[in-house]
């Protein structure tokens, strides 16, 4: 493996009073994902929360490039481009001023550049202007991901990637995955489907207690 | 643009496409201020004693009726996780999103009070500075609002528990809000009140945004 970019030591999460994972220990170098499988409540989502330090871990280490996350944690969180179980869309807004709007909130420069490419990933150029509660839930989770790929992050972290998606938005999805590997980035999707990309790790997560 | 200019842009753009939400917090204004002079009557000596209190009383209520969707459908549609993610302190997004909201409710109060003030038989400069003492006062309003929104974020009831939570605390701002008023229109210290209430506005702004922080942060958890 190449010299890790990522390197999680002994995390521990507890959630509503029971600790849902303890001594969790991974490390990723560029161009590798993840992949986190497990049954429902094993802690995959609590996982990719706390890595993106959306909540506290009870104890261990994230370190990018060999520096703690929690050190810098505006820094850590310009990193990331986040992909939750809900779209983070809002519904009165058209799609392209979603995926504008997110950027500018990341006080990113400006998107309008790169929004066409990012529209046509997921082939979303025909609703650009389309207000996203006229939009089905796969159409819905397509402009989710185009908005993780317009941030150009080196760190994605997606919860359930792939669902509501039909077979030629997996497609779309598998290959913008591709592409960001390939650019040196990382990926950590929690998923209960085969992401179908060949060399991806898995890591799963124990039965629920 | 930055993060700050960019949420309150946003935000401001909601509101735009879903105007109904604004027309209803002005309307409920207009209305519950005019139901005093046609319940009391037409006795002008006693409607002009009362304006101020019940136009700020009324401001509150309004201020408060649109409070409780602030974070919450952010908390709904998981944009609040995008914000707590945003590479910019979240004190500064707190306070973006108490601007926006006084943007459209504070504003138009302050503006729409004057001709409110006029069913009540108040002089000019009396209108004047109704519609002063509402710019500045409710900003306060907008902040301390936006930490009961933000605490009893997810919560049961929670527009319920926002008043019970948000009214003790800005009584001190209707108080001198409606103190300034009244000393004006009785020939008191209109400056003294004012002051007092520019100062609670600036205390709100100092405190409210870490501890609206907080709050979405424990929610976010």
């Amino acid at each position: 493996m190449a010299t890790p970019l990522l390197e999680v030591a002994d995390l521990a999460c507890r959630r509503g009073g029971r600790r849902v994972f303890e001594r969790l220990s991974f490390s990723l170098g560029p161009g590798e994902l993840l992949a986190l499988i497990g049954r429902n409540g094993s802690g995959k989502t609590t996982l990719l929360r706390a890595l993106a330090l959306l909540m506290r871990p009870e104890a261990g280490t994230i370190r990018w490039q060999g520096v703690e996350a929690r050190g810098e944690p505006d820094v850590w969180r310009g990193r990331l481009g986040w992909l939750g179980h809900l779209e983070g869309l809002k519904a009165d807004l058209t799609v392209a001023e979603n995926l504008l709007a997110a950027e500018r909130l990341r006080g990113a420069p400006p998107a309008e550049d790169r929004l066409d490419s990012a529209l046509v990933a997921f082939d979303l150029s025909s609703l650009a202007q389309r207000a996203v509660r006229t939009l089905s839930a796969g159409q819905r989770r397509r402009t989710a991901l185009a908005r993780v790929v317009l941030t150009q992050a080196p760190i994605w972290l997606l919860d359930e990637p792939l669902n509501a998606l039909d077979a030629p938005a997996q497609a779309a999805f598998r290959e913008a995955l591709a592409t960001h590997l390939e650019s040196g980035g990382v990926a950590i999707a929690a998923t209960h489907a085969d992401l179908g990309l060949p060399g991806g790790r898995t890591l799963e997560l124990g039965t629920p207690t | 643009m930055s993060g700050f200019a960019a949420l309150v842009a946003r935000d401001l753009r909601l509101v735009w496409r879903r105007p109904g939400d604004v027309a209803v917090v002005l309307a409920f204004f207009v209305v519950a201020t005019t139901l005093f002079p046609l319940g009391i009557g037409p006795e002008a000596n006693v409607l002009a004693r009362i304006a101020a209190g019940v136009l700020w009383c009324a401001a509150l209520f309004a201020a408060l009726l649109s409070l409780d969707r602030l974070f919450a459908a952010d908390f709904e549609d998981g944009t609040l996780d995008l914000l707590l993610l945003a590479p910019w302190p979240l004190e500064l997004a707190a306070l973006a999103k108490c601007c926006a909201h006084w943007i459209v409710t504070g504003l138009p109060l302050a503006a729409l009070a004057p001709l409110l003030g006029v069913a009540f038989g108040l002089e000019s400069s009396v209108l004047l500075a109704l519609s002063a003492t509402l710019l500045v006062g409710t900003p306060t309003l907008s902040l301390i609002g936006g930490l009961a929104a933000a605490l009893t974020l997810g919560a049961r009831k929670s527009g319920a528990l926002l008043a019970l939570l948000a009214l003790p605390l800005c009584v001190p701002t209707l108080i001198f809000g409606a103190g300034a008023v009244e000393a004006l229109a009785s020939g008191g210290d209109f400056g003294a009140h004012f002051a007092v209430l520019a100062a609670l506005a600036l205390v709100a702004l100092a405190t409210t945004p870490w501890a609206i922080a907080a709050a979405l942060r424990q929610a976010g958890e």
